[in-house]
């Protein structure tokens, strides 16, 4: 992996060499749109006044995008910044979205804000690093970021200066990004399509847009690209140990059958009939989700349909690749330590208990290619989110400290291959890196 | 344990537990509607309802106060105490929920075990009860019984007891009041109290804290005996002035 990415570097540099001029020329073309290098607009006169309703539709709009749930820290005051987004090319920070004159958006203009939004580019006109989702965000119309910018605007201005950017050389450079935005970023608004209806568009707008579903959802290569045919097939998340299951299919998350309003259910409530969130999934129902309306959680369900067309991969079958038995050992181990500490809950056919705790047998999660959720699922516990429909969420207990590597690797392969389950069996290794 | 830490973009993945699709021939079992069935994530480290022993690394949790639990959880969820394994389970429950949570736990009127047998020498046995019962004027540490009352059992609703605690959790806690990965309410008057003591001294008054037998009434004290030392954000001042009784 190491050695991958330090190949990489000398690629990128070459890349960086070559791209970043053509980039330059593009930019300075004007061929992008992207205004790079165009001034500053002067800072609006006189105080900024929202329109009425504009405020309460752009907090509603900042729970869809999540805002908060990269520029709030933990436990730090809303919308102030601080959190850090780390990649495998170095940490971003969050920052300041209050409307501090120094630290925050305090002299920002719609239309800066817009930009940022839009095009990906700060006030200064310099690219931002992807962290920021504006590949996604770009979809956003002009109406719903300006009423996003009168949110931001009402919200008690805190001083808190950004922290600096932590992305390693050459990432965060000027050119590095220009070539990258030149490979991945295409700036444009929503359009919605005219063959759905408008439950359909409304979902895709938020799905592909404020949603941003893709930055986690999408596969994406070695510079941190997610490409257009790689929408919604699953990806792993880097520096988390967490894999973001894929919508379009029907063996990861994909939602070929399971009915739009179970979706809702574990979108609104973070659990489900069939299970509940935990992990970073949980993180974006606490933060978002959770706050949206039913019919805008529908929409977004009827979006990711597969029989809506807007998952290509959702009906076309993966060929099932042969699973080898695990080594009887192993599953002998696992069995007993699933006996001890997981069938009390679990059940000893995996049965799962409803509304407190998940079925195995056929659990998605389970089942996935990747181990790397079981495991996490093993080694931390977890407690679904508090939310309106689920106050008092049932919890799973952490096992790193009971179980060692072993014993986890013997256990997960246990779930994995028994019920009816039928998934590859999980080696010590695979444990000990997502350790 | 992993880090964590939010990823690409604002860090989110379908850990969709989920869509157990109907594969299970048994009826689903049926779960008690309890708090005792809802906190089994805690009990597995912190013991049967929350009276882990003095052995291991695990504090018991059961009859300690509730307004000191709640605030232990609230510092988890928010960063002022640094756990990941903590932080990451409570980190998107409610302030009613951990509240809750916190109150079964005080609830839990457990007897104790036999404390563990000490294993320091009779002279620094000496010296660390002084410690202790007298603290240490000259430098400013004042004795833990002034504050975590006589018998150093806790005082209601926000000072825990010092006692059936495992050695290895009271050095920890020391330590991270040290290096700032714990937090109380400002004034902090443990961070200051861990600054003074030197890494002998803690270790000394773990280790004899640890072997101390809890008294029949092991129940937090209903109030101060006398006004605290220090301040203390976390309490009333000794002036008298409350400042956030949880935090």
């Amino acid at each position: 992996m190491s050695r991958l990415r330090f190949a990489f570097v000398y690629a990128l540099v070459a890349v960086v060499a070559i791209g970043g001029a053509v980039a330059l020329l593009l930019i300075g073309l004007g061929l992008r749109g992207d205004d790079a290098v165009a001034p500053e607009p002067p800072v609006a006169a006189g105080p900024f006044v929202a329109q009425p309703g504009q405020v309460e539709r752009g907090a509603y709009l900042a729970r869809a995008g999540n805002c908060g749930g990269c520029h709030t820290a933990r436990g730090g005051l809303p919308y102030a910044g601080g959190r850090v987004i780390e990649t495998p090319f170095g940490g971003v920070p969050a920052p300041n979205l209050t409307p501090d004159l120094e630290t925050g958006l305090g002299r920002w203009s719609a239309a800066d804000f817009w930009r940022a939004l839009h095009d990906g580019l700060a006030r200064d006109g310099r690219p931002y690093a992807p962290a920021f989702p504006y590949p996604d965000f770009t979809l956003v119309t002009r109406e719903d970021a300006d009423a996003l910018y009168a949110y931001l605007r009402s919200l008690p201005a805190v001083r808190r200066a950004n922290d600096p950017g932590r992305l390693r050389f050459p990432y965060g450079t000027t050119p590095a990004l220009a070539v990258w935005r030149a490979l991945y970023f295409r700036p444009g608004v929503f359009a919605p399509e005219p063959a759905h209806d408008a439950t359909w568009n409304r979902g895709a707008y938020l799905v592909r847009g404020l949603g941003h579903c893709e930055a986690c959802h999408a596969s994406r290569d070695a510079l941190g690209g997610a490409s257009a045919a790689a929408s919604f097939t699953g990806g792993a998340l880097p520096t988390q140990h967490w894999y973001a299951p894929a919508l379009a299919a029907p063996v990861e998350a994909g939602l070929a059958d399971a009915d739009a309003t179970q979706l809702v259910q574990l979108l609104k409530t973070g659990v489900s009939p069939r299970g509940a969130v935990i992990g970073p999934m949980a993180d974006v129902v606490a933060t978002s989700t959770q706050h949206l309306t039913h019919e805008d959680l529908f929409a977004m369900a009827v979006y990711l349909q597969p029989a809506s067309g807007a998952n290509p991969h959702a009906t076309a079958s993966r060929a099932a690749p042969a699973v080898p038995d695990a080594p009887p050992d192993q599953m002998k181990a696992g069995a007993a330590i699933y006996h001890d500490h997981c069938a009390r809950c679990h059940g000893d056919a995996g049965e799962g208990a409803a509304g407190a705790y998940p079925a195995l047998a056929g659990n998605r999660s389970v089942l996935l290619a990747s181990p790397v959720n079981v495991v996490q699922a093993i080694l931390g516990g977890g407690f679904p989110p508090s939310t309106a429909g689920n106050p008092r969420p049932y919890g799973m207990p952490p096992f790193v400290a009971t179980l060692d590597e072993t014993q986890v690797a013997a256990v997960a392969t246990y779930v994995r291959q028994s019920f009816g389950n039928r998934a590859p069996a999980v080696s010590v290794l695979e444990v000990a890196r997502s350790h | 344990v992993s880090t964590r830490a939010h990823a690409l973009a604002i860090g989110t993945a379908l850990a969709l537990c989920a869509l157990g699709a109907g594969a299970a021939d048994r009826a689903p079992l049926r779960v008690p509607d309890t708090l005792a069935e809802r906190v089994r994530a805690c009990t597995a480290c912190h013991g049967p309802e929350g009276r882990a022993t003095p052995y291991g690394y695990f504090p018991r949790i059961a009859g300690k106060p509730a307004g000191y639990l709640f605030a232990q959880l609230r510092h988890f969820r928010d960063g002022q105490r640094e756990n990941a394994l903590m932080s990451d389970l409570v980190s998107h429950l409610s302030d009613d929920y951990l509240r809750e949570i916190a109150a079964y736990f005080s609830g839990q009127d457990l007897p104790y075990p036999a404390p563990r047998p000490s294993t320091l020498e009779s002279a620094e046995r000496e010296r660390a009860a002084a410690l202790v019962t007298h603290g240490d004027a000259a430098r400013g540490v004042p004795a833990c019984t002034r504050c975590h009352g006589d018998a150093m059992t806790g005082v209601q609703p926000a000072v825990p007891g010092l006692l059936g605690l495992p050695r290895d959790y009271l050095v920890a806690q020391f330590g991270a009041w040290r290096n700032g990965t714990r937090h109380a309410a400002t004034p902090d008057c443990m961070h200051r109290v861990a600054q003074a003591l030197s890494a002998d001294e803690v270790s000394l008054v773990a280790n004899w804290l640890a072997a101390q037998p809890v008294p029949a009434d092991a129940h937090p004290a209903a109030a101060l005996a006398q006004a605290l030392p220090l301040e203390c954000g976390s309490v009333a001042s000794p002036a008298g002035t409350a400042s956030g009784a949880a935090r």
